[in-house]
């Protein structure tokens, strides 16, 4: 609004009565947003934004440990190891030589043991959810059809389905991954139908009267239109992967970041649980980048709608 | 071309049905043959049915009553010999202006390769080329309608549908879009059903003028109530006399009170 409100102050006052496209020859110079820096100095500015809050935390944390604060909620902090203890144990479980215990070294396999776990669920939860959710919102009776029963199974929350998976299931592998792709399916079906159903009616009627058939306009016009919608359940999909991976590796499972820190917890590690914790934050957060890179590289580009 | 492309419109009518049950009827009565080749522009007031007549032409509505064909082939439902041009153009924003022209071919079986040149022939066509990479957001709005004009003639329609296309254009933009589009339909012969509110535009471009009245607001459903025929030879000057004839007798048939009707 304020972008489209400093554009047209600046233009000649003639302007069109309500005209929706930009009248003239040459399209409008891109406006920069106000209030922000120029762009190379911005990015700069960012990331120097990023560093004093983890850092004060930091300094809080270490104080809260030496004076044993006791926070609301009841949260002793004495019971917390130092930032630095916990550095040391990262370092250690990272590295088999700054360990000396029995996690030394266990990052790697407790990752690729975590990663294989989420990127199964995710991909099954993906292709299920995308398939689904965009015939869904372009199907009035599709989506009559699975609308309700999905609505209904949504908010039952992941730990609820623990002590049944346990016994339908069992414990391990195949009960991890079947959290996952239930908790991730939620929001990528409901994502990708929101999109398939706001797909602008004009470029749906523009391909049809090119020639274009069922599945091609929902190849070529509904998948690409609706794909801002559907990242976006990607990347909720893909963060509750990594919540459920902790829960679904509490049991079972000797390797993987969840059993570590379950591991941990029973011979009361707590320096063991927060490297865990920093190790799971990590992998989701870069997890989270990967997806947003390879859905750029997908699109190399290209404009979409919207 | 040789192809018959002769667009009948016989008794049709169009009811629409709102959601607490009630109908309207947009359009009643409807004859009209277009002859094969032919530029026929739609004048009218807002709301007498001109885009409802477009669009069930297109194959996007289906009539309530009566029948639309084209070459003697009844329409059902959208399809590539009836290319489409919108007023909001329409352009795929993620395909560049190449790939955008050369959607219908591709759909339609084309090589990559071969929807590549017919998009750079069509784009020649509009005088594109130098914008082929481009993406349609980059483009003024009276590009953008050349792009989407490009388009549809890659297809080899053998009619035209325009609802208002240069109505969101600059005054200039627009001429300049007018004499393009004589010069477009000269060249390939091409059936063309043109919904227009300008009645300038509607006399400088076609050969016959539909002028249609009635409409739900006024309690009558929208029909045509005069066909004008344009007997200007030649290039058409917008300031001579004939012209401004035509166009007179055309606005009075537009405001034309209802009793008229
Ligand atoms: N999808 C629809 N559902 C219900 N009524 C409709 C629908 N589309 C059009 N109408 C009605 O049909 C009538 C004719 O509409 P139409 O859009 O064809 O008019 P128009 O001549 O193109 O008007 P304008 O010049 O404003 O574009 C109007 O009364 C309109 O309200
Ligand atoms: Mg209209």
């Amino acid at each position: 609004m304020t972008d489209a409100e400093t554009a047209t102050t600046t233009a000649p006052a003639e302007t069109a009565d309500a005209a929706p496209a930009t009248p003239g020859a040459v399209p409008p110079p891109t406006t920069t947003k106000p209030g922000r820096r120029s762009r190379r100095g911005g990015r700069l500015q960012a990331v120097l934004l990023a560093f004093p809050v983890p850092i004060v935390f930091v300094l809080v944390w270490q104080l809260g440990v030496v004076y044993e604060w006791v926070l609301p909620f009841g949260i002793q902090m004495g019971f917390l190891p130092y930032p630095l203890e916990v550095a040391q144990t990262l370092l250690g479980y990272a590295i088999p030589a700054f360990g000396d215990d029995a996690f030394a070294g266990k990052l790697w396999p407790d990752l690729g043991a975590s990663v294989l776990r989420v990127l199964s669920g995710f991909l099954l939860a993906s292709v299920l959810g995308i398939v689904l959710g965009v015939i869904m919102g372009r199907s009035y009776v599709v989506n009559s059809l699975f609308d309700p029963f999905i609505n209904l199974f949504r908010p039952i929350p992941a730990t609820a389905w623990v002590p049944l998976v346990a016994l339908i299931i069992g414990v391990g592998d195949q009960s991890t991954i079947f959290l996952i792709t239930l908790s991730a399916f939620f929001p990528i079906v409901l994502g990708a139908a929101s999109g398939a159903r706001q797909v602008p009616p004009r470029l749906l009627e523009a391909s049809r009267m090119l020639g274009a058939g069922r599945l091609q306009q929902l190849a070529g016009v509904v998948v690409p239109a609706a794909a801002p919608a559907i990242v976006n359940g990607l990347r909720v999909g893909l963060g509750l992967a990594w919540v459920v991976l902790v829960l679904g590796e509490t049991v079972g499972v000797d390797t993987g970041l969840g059993a570590t820190i379950t591991m941990a917890r029973n011979i009361v590690r707590t320096d063991l649980i927060v490297a865990g914790m920093i190790c799971i934050g990590l992998a989701g957060f870069l997890s989270d980048r990967l997806l947003s890179l390879v859905f750029r590289l997908a699109f190399r580009g290209r404009p979409l709608v919207k | 071309m040789s192809r018959n492309a002769e667009v009948r419109f016989a008794d049709l009518a169009k009811r629409y049905e709102s959601p607490d049950g009630d109908e309207v009827l947009a359009l009643a009565d409807v004859d009209l043959s277009i002859a094969s080749g032919e530029f026929v522009a739609v004048v009218g007031a807002s709301g007498c049915g001109k885009s409802t007549l477009l669009r069930i032409l297109a194959g996007f509505e289906e009539a309530s009553e009566g029948e639309v064909s084209v070459g003697g082939v009844p329409v059902r439902g959208p399809g590539p010999d009836r290319g489409v041009v919108f007023q909001d153009y329409g352009l795929f924003p993620w395909l560049t202006v190449a790939e955008n022209v050369g959607y219908g071919p591709r759909r339609r079986g084309a090589k990559r390769a071969d929807a590549r040149a017919l998009a750079t022939r069509f784009l020649e066509t509009v005088g594109l080329t130098r914008f082929a990479d481009r993406y349609p957001g980059q483009l003024s709005g009276g590009m953008q309608q050349r792009v989407a004009i490009a388009r549809v003639l890659a297809n080899d329609p053998s009619v035209l549908l325009m609802d208002e296309p240069f109505g969101a254009l600059d005054a200039l933009t627009r001429s300049e879009l007018q004499v393009e589009l004589r010069r477009i339909h000269r060249e390939t012969q091409t059936t063309v059903l043109f919904v227009t509110h300008s009645i300038e535009e509607a006399v400088f471009l076609a050969d016959r003028v539909v002028v249609m009245t009635g409409g739900a607001a006024h309690g009558v459903p929208g029909h045509i109530s005069r066909v004008v025929p344009v007997d200007l030879a030649g290039a058409r000057d917008v300031t001579s006399a004939e012209f401004n004839e035509i166009k007179r007798e055309i606005a009075d048939l537009v405001h034309a009170p209802r009793e008229t009707v």
